[in-house]
């Protein structure tokens, strides 16, 4: 049997989800006879081919996060938002109580120790949105894993679950928010 | 005794909830009876001693009609929560136990209706758990918990609301503020005072200071008011007590929110977070 094919991602997040999926540690060898990652942090594969399923650890904080986002849903069967910031902005979207120029202002130019103060602005970079949107503002989502981070084990009963041909359900000993 | 007396007898001061028969004293609501009886009904404004508010809605029961099956309503049929046709739906907090009521409580369906209550009230205010100093010990999480809620479903609000933090001891952020009127009731009820009050309608009901200023700082809150501990979220906070206890140890680490009388755990814990 062909091996069902992984591909993750981190938007605006902070990479704690990819960290926590490693924590699974010896048992990721197991998991590894049955699954094989695509795009992803842990094989630097640059972009989506055809997937069964789509890890997105943050939410969705500019141009790039989109156009990321949609290569996901479009390769991928199955979509998870996985972890706080790509179920509901999470922390990053404490910003949207202010506007951009405000946030901009204080990171790059009122900031404690800043020097030579200015607004980045260059072509390389990816323009920020005016405010940080779960991914379900985007995408459709087919199921989501809370936590922040979801815990390995969280991560190995859903994929357990998928992997059985069954409906993910999360036991409640491994559903929190934070 | 004929067969109909002892039916009486047996009705006159029990009421059932989920096929489970329950007593009740004149006077009590269908959450007094269900809680003296060490059933649980999911609530958030709900707490003993002060005067039922009814604003969650969590605590939604179904109540058999007693005339049940003779006329159906074709509108509740199709709406997409409807459970029984022949009942209607009411606040436990709120609606007074009458001999006989067949209530529906712990059902899927009503559970359903709960969760998709607690989804908005999550979407409706700022509930970024992993930054709260609650997270744990709050009873809207736990409730979110507890219902199996994944994800809040409808799009964020992400309303700007005012912080207070004029106060020396007391901090107010009505980001995580549910309109409970818990601390509102406490104040006012208990404490002697009266501190705070809702304002405005709809979406524009936000909690409001009753001083001067309309800030903490010049009212007469004081941190040995059960107002100022009461709060079942993030909203009402002690200042200087955050992330006292270890991931692990918080109330809903070890406890279910679905235990009858934690309230007086919760309260103590936040009167005092080093024991
Ligand atoms: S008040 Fe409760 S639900 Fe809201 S952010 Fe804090 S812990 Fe989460
Ligand atoms: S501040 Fe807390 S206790 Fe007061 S109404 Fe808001 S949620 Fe309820
Ligand atoms: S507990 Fe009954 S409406 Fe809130």
């Amino acid at each position: 049997m062909s091996k069902i094919r992984i591909a993750t991602t981190s938007l605006a997040g902070c990479f704690g989800c990819h960290m926590s999926f490693l924590d699974m540690d010896e048992r990721l060898v197991a998991l590894l006879e049955h699954v094989e990652f695509n795009r992803s942090p842990f094989t630097d594969i640059k972009h989506c081919g055809p997937c069964d399923i789509g890890l997105i650890e943050g939410g969705v904080c500019n141009v790039e996060n989109v156009h990321v986002l949609r290569e996901f849903r479009d390769n991928c069967k199955i979509l998870i938002a996985v972890g706080a910031c790509a179920i509901n902005g999470g922390v990053p979207a404490m910003r949207n109580h202010f506007n951009l120029r405000e946030c901009l202002e204080e990171a790059y130019v009122n900031g404690v120790g800043v020097v030579n103060p200015q607004i980045p602005n260059d072509v390389e970079l990816p323009l920020l949105l005016d405010k940080v949107h779960p991914i379900h503002d985007v995408v459709r989502v087919d199921y989501y894993l809370p936590g922040c981070p979801p815990s390995a084990d969280a991560f190995l009963n859903i994929l357990g679950d998928l992997l059985a041909g069954k409906e993910p359900s999360l036991p409640n000993n491994l559903l929190h928010y934070d | 005794m004929s067969a109909d007396t002892k039916q009486n007898l047996i009705t006159q001061n029990t009421i059932t909830i989920d096929g489970q028969e329950i007593p009740f004293q004149a006077g009590q609501t269908i959450m007094d009876a269900a809680l003296a009886a060490g059933v649980y009904i999911p609530h958030l404004c709900h707490r003993q001693g002060l005067t039922p508010h009814g604003s969650c809605k969590l605590c939604v029961v179904d109540i058999a009609s007693r005339s049940a099956s003779s006329h159906n309503s074709n509108r509740r049929l199709q709406a997409k929560f409807a459970v029984d046709a022949d009942s209607r739906s009411a606040s436990a907090c709120t609606m007074p136990a009458v001999a006989g009521q067949q209530i529906s409580n712990n059902t899927p369906a009503l559970n359903e209706v709960r969760k998709t209550i607690t989804q908005m009230l999550f979407i409706e205010g700022n509930h970024i758990c992993p930054s709260c100093e609650k997270c744990g010990d709050c009873t809207l999480q736990a409730m979110a918990y507890h219902l199996g809620m994944l994800d809040g479903h409808f799009p964020q609000f992400f309303q700007h609301r005012e912080v207070d933090a004029s106060h020396p001891t007391i901090m107010l952020d009505r980001d995580r503020c549910i309109l409970c009127e818990l601390c509102v009731r406490a104040s006012r009820e208990v404490d002697g005072k009266n501190v705070f009050a809702i304002a405005g309608r709809g979406i524009n009901a936000h909690l409001v200071v009753n001083s001067a200023s309309g800030k903490l700082v010049d009212s007469d809150l004081e941190t040995s008011d059960m107002a100022a501990h009461i709060c079942p979220v993030g909203a009402i906070l002690i200042k200087e007590h955050g992330y006292e206890v270890p991931i692990g140890q918080r109330t809903f680490d070890l406890h279910q929110v679905s235990e009858i009388g934690l309230e007086k755990i919760i309260l103590t814990k936040a009167r005092q977070p080093d024991e």
